[in-house]
């Protein structure tokens, strides 16, 4: 194989270039109302175009009126990110004709946005890097467009519903800082966690209230200057991102091992295909003719108002996972692994409360319980069982009355209806066999009965011991201690 | 009813000797009989008969309450928007709109009991000084129907003119109110940019666009100003300053104020006739004890420029929801960038697409820090000089116009017809108040007097057209209006 080839591998492709990344994600504010109206900012699942009035209808005659909440939500942001506040902001026309636009212009941010120069670090393969955020800034949404065909001008024809229009929109600009797909996933996977952990976004991919853009260019190995970058959107998910990249790093790789420029144009990722195609050229890149908004006053952002957003950011993410490792003795990894989402990481700091040991709150959290909420689609919180449920069974396992797999029984008959552990274990006779006498009578008396698998074990084969310990959890009905079990019969087959 | 000013009808209306449906019904048939002049695009029968309703029954139970718009009717400019009557600014492309919304500064009159009996013509998108750029057809002035009536107001300006109702409403943005009073020979004030919110005013260009009242006294302007100004949540460009009462300035006078005369509005252009009748309203207002000194403006020659890049900028991203997509006008095409090219190549008018272009083209990559930001430093320029001169003055007085209304069909080159607001749209590049007032006649044409106030002292620009306007007769004037010559079309 030589070295220059159109069908490089992604290793290959690596190992003579370096990608240039950078992220733009859009987030949707979990504001009451929209950007610029009292429209309710939650559309999901309202008729079409219910959600609406004059002002997200662009109708002629009705004016924009800036929401503060979603001025203070960006704010708080910028702050998590790092960014630096400038005491003036503005909003400005951004105008391009496209039929989910109801104004023919989008309110946004051009040359003044409400904050600058932050930087996000993350950690990939125990390499930290640490990734500049040029910008957060604030703008509208546009409304969504069903299409009979793919793409609006190949559509017969075309539905408008305007109820996502006008919702509060924020974008977070990352410099080309990330050098891998790994490391813009990972850069994604931060980035959520903190804008959902701060209560300013859902962070819900798949509905698109959280949107990642890529920009990437290939630049040869040792060099310092940037290459051809390309635009790539429409990736709906962390694993859509890096595949989409992977795919551009390999297909710019092949191009320019093989001496073709690369243009300067927009792709989409089509999941299906596992392939981004070219939407746009540069020839068809927009003037978007940027000028301020006159409809809105220019914004004065005092120091009062910053210091006080800064005041009631809560924990972030990265302080938690410290925390966690402080407080509980939690080891770093379990410590992450809790806190990826704020919900998980609220639930075992209160299980740790009602008295749960903290390994095993967090144990549970992570196994059965994410299994059960993500099988049933019900988080702990809203199940039957409920968080002290939860905290009543794994005291009954911690407090030895009952044994792992007996746990793990209750808790998928209990999760959704809900119930009283304690009651259901005395009522039923689960507790554990916990009498040492009645457990060495019951391994002899399997001893006695297997005498096959006795020699066997004595002949050297270990695994004859398992099946004498399945005959003594067979004779309990699974409410021995597995391990005591073992150690006894050991104990009694010894030489 | 010709004639009657909002005091004397409001007056006959306490003593009950008509009624607001007589009034209303009176006001209609004075405006039909105007039907050759073309003032008028539709009536609001529906919408007048619930209102005359309302205001009867107001004036009946409650007439402590019912403040002097009650039961009064009135007109108002086709870019205001009233929930369920058609709104169309002019223009083909919202032929057929009807908002489901009802603007501010319209919501006020309404609460006020004023009665809205028709919507009058204008410019299309209010871009125009003649009127005759309505996509419905130009409109004539009332003292000669060969004549414009003034832009873009024109249809307001003309129907209180001949008297047909007491005061309509219009809007200004270079000179659309002030000039079509002063070629028609009535009051039209523009207030303070921010004192009259914008909500339901269809833009032409947001930051210098203002609702005002045309009437025949400075009284009445005052009542209709004191009923639709004030801060609106819906409009964040209003301000949230408190209205100064107008009644505590009226009826003071002009003794002892100084008044400056800005030397570059009296410079050569101005109509022979026009500068001796602002000469002798100059005259008159020193012998009422103001004193008249000479000031100076020195960016008002780059004043049009700088409105022209401006006003045009912001009216193409204004008029970009004219797309056929929601409303109003829709060419059928079978791709979207075809609909939107019909739509509105057909649904625009020469000039509104003259702007959009000129606008476009200001803001694009490149022209844009030579244009729109340089007109921007400008007009902060022309704002500053403003400021400087009231350090000096009181109040600035001037010709509104340099000319007089011209005939029909005379000023077809643009340029023309954009220096006819040479005198008027510095002040709203300033963002200040101004009112023009009856001061003369020239060629047996009206001449307006422009008083141009600082920021927020709207009511010191009535005081003082108002000691003027007691003095002088021009105000008292009613053109034939029915039976104009040259109305025939």
């Amino acid at each position: 194989m030589t070295t220059a080839s159109a069908v490089a591998t992604l290793e290959q492709v690596l190992q003579r270039y370096e990608p240039v990344i950078g992220l733009e994600v859009h987030g949707q504010l979990l504001t009451r109302s929209k950007m610029f109206c009292g429209c309710s900012a939650d559309y999901i699942g309202a008729p079409p175009n219910s959600n609406t009035c004059p002002v997200c209808l662009g109708l002629p005659g009705a004016l924009p009126v800036i929401n503060r909440v979603a001025v203070e939500y960006t704010v708080r942001t910028a702050l998590a990110l790092n960014c630096e506040i400038p005491e003036h902001s503005k909003f400005d026309r951004k105008n391009y004709f496209y039929p989910d636009l109801p104004k023919g212009y989008q309110i946004s941010q051009w040359d003044m946005p409400l904050s600058l120069n932050g930087h996000l670090t993350v950690s990939v393969d125990g390499q930290e890097v640490r990734c500049g955020i040029t910008r957060v800034h604030l703008e509208e949404d546009a409304g969504t467009l069903q299409h009979s065909g793919d793409i609006l001008q190949q559509a017969r024809s075309s539905l408008v519903d305007l109820n996502r229009a006008g919702v509060p929109l924020m974008e977070i600009v990352g410099e080309p800082d990330l050098r891998s797909s790994e490391q813009a996933r990972e850069y994604l996977v931060r980035l959520r966690q903190i804008l959902v952990y701060i209560g300013v976004n859902d962070g819900n991919l798949e509905q698109g209230s959280f949107r990642c853009d890529a920009n990437v260019s290939l630049r040869r190995r040792g060099e310092t200057g940037l290459g051809v970058k390309v635009e790539v959107k429409n990736m709906n998910s962390f694993r859509a991102v890096q595949r989409a990249l992977d795919f551009e790093i390999i297909r710019q790789g092949r191009l320019l091992d093989q001496g073709v420029t690369i243009d300067q144009e927009t792709r989409g990722w089509v999941e299906a295909k596992g392939a981004t195609i070219s939407q746009r050229g540069k020839e068809h890149a927009h003037d978007y003719r940027y000028f301020p908004e006159p409809d809105l006053p220019p914004m004065h952002l005092g120091a009062d108002f910053v210091e006080r957003v800064r005041a009631g950011i809560p924990e972030l993410p990265q302080q938690l996972v410290e925390r966690l490792q402080r407080e509980h003795g939690l080891s770093a990894y379990d410590a992450a692994i809790v806190s990826a989402e704020r919900d998980d990481a609220r639930a075992f700091e209160e299980l740790v409360g009602m008295g749960v040991p903290a390994k095993a709150a967090a144990n549970w959290l992570m196994g059965e319980v994410a299994r059960l909420s993500r099988e049933s689609r019900t988080p702990l919180r809203s199940s039957g069982l409920g968080l002290a449920g939860l905290a009543a069974l794994i005291k009954l396992v911690e407090g030895g009355r009952i044994n792992g797999s007996t746990a793990k029984e209750l808790l998928d008959e209990l999760y959704l209806p809900g119930g009283d552990p304690a009651a259901l274990v005395s009522e039923r006779g689960l507790a554990q066999v916990s009498d040492q006498a009645e457990l060495e009578r019951l391994v002899d008396a399997v001893i006695a009965e297997n005498p096959a698998a006795v020699a066997d074990f004595r002949g050297g084969k270990e695994q004859a011991l398992q099946r004498l310990v399945g005959g003594v959890m067979k004779a309990t009905r699974g409410r021995a201690d597995a391990r005591a079990v073992t150690d006894l019969l050991r104990e009694r087959l010894a030489p | 009813m010709s004639s009657d000013t909002v005091a004397e009808l409001g007056a006959r209306l306490r003593r009950g000797e008509t009624t607001p449906e007589e009034l209303a019904r009176a006001a209609r048939s004075d405006l039909e009989s105007l039907a050759r002049l073309n003032p008028v695009l539709r009536y609001t029968d529906e919408l007048a008969a619930r209102q005359a309703g309302r205001a009867a029954r107001l004036l009946a139970e409650a007439p402590e309450t019912a403040g002097p718009l009650c039961g009064i009717p009135f007109a108002y400019k086709d870019v205001l928007c009233v929930e369920g009557v058609e709104t169309s600014a002019g223009s083909r492309i919202l032929q057929g709109f009807i908002p489901p919304y009802t603007g501010t500064a319209l919501g006020r009159l309404l609460d006020a009991g004023a009665v809205p009996v028709a919507v009058t013509n204008c410019d299309e998108f209010a871009m125009g000084s003649s009127n005759e750029n309505s996509a419905y057809g130009a409109v004539g002035n009332p003292w000669d129907g060969s004549r414009v009536p003034g832009g873009s107001s024109g249809g307001s300006a003309a129907v209180v003119a001949a008297g047909a109702v007491p005061f309509s409403l219009g809007t200004d943005t270079g000179g659309s109110i002030r000039q079509p009073a002063s070629f028609c020979g009535v009051a039209g004030f523009k207030p303070t940019y921010g004192r009259v919110s914008r909500y339901g005013l269809i833009a032409f260009a947001s930051s210098l666009d203002q609702i005002g009242p045309f009437a025949r006294s400075v009284d009445d302007i005052a009542r209709v100003y004191s009923a639709i100004a004030g801060h609106d949540p819906h409009d964040s460009t209003s301000s949230p300053e408190a209205v100064e009462p107008v009644d505590e300035q009226l009826g003071r006078g002009v003794e002892g104020l100084r008044l400056g005369v800005p030397h570059e509005y009296m410079a050569e252009g101005l109509e022979p006739g026009v500068r001796v009748a602002v000469e002798t309203a100059l005259a008159e207002l020193e012998k009422l004890g103001a004193s008249i000194e000479e000031v100076s403006l020195p960016s008002t020659e780059a004043a049009l420029s700088t409105y022209y890049i401006i006003a045009p900028a912001e009216c193409s991203a204004n008029l970009a929801r004219m797309d056929g997509v929601r409303f109003g006008l829709h060419v059928d095409r079978p791709s979207v960038t075809d609909t939107y090219l019909e739509t509105r190549g057909r649904g625009f008018g020469p000039e509104v697409k003259r702007r959009i272009m000129l606008g476009t083209y200001a803001l694009s990559s490149g022209y844009y820090d030579a244009y729109y930001r340089q007109a921007q430093k400008v007009r902060t320029l022309i704002a500053d000089e403003f400021d400087r001169a009231f350090e000096k003055v009181d109040a600035l007085v001037c010709p509104t116009s340099p000319i007089v209304a011209f005939p029909k069909g005379d000023r077809s080159d643009p340029l023309s017809m954009y220096l006819c607001d040479v005198l008027t749209l510095p002040v709203n590049l300033a963002g200040l108040p101004g009112i023009s007032v009856p001061c003369g006649v020239s060629g047996g044409l009206p001449v307006g007097l422009q008083v141009i106030g600082p920021r927020m002292q709207d009511a010191r620009v009535l005081r003082v057209a108002q000691a003027y306007e007691r003095e002088t007769i021009w105000h008292t004037r009613t053109a034939p209006a029915a039976d104009v010559p040259g109305a025939a079309q």
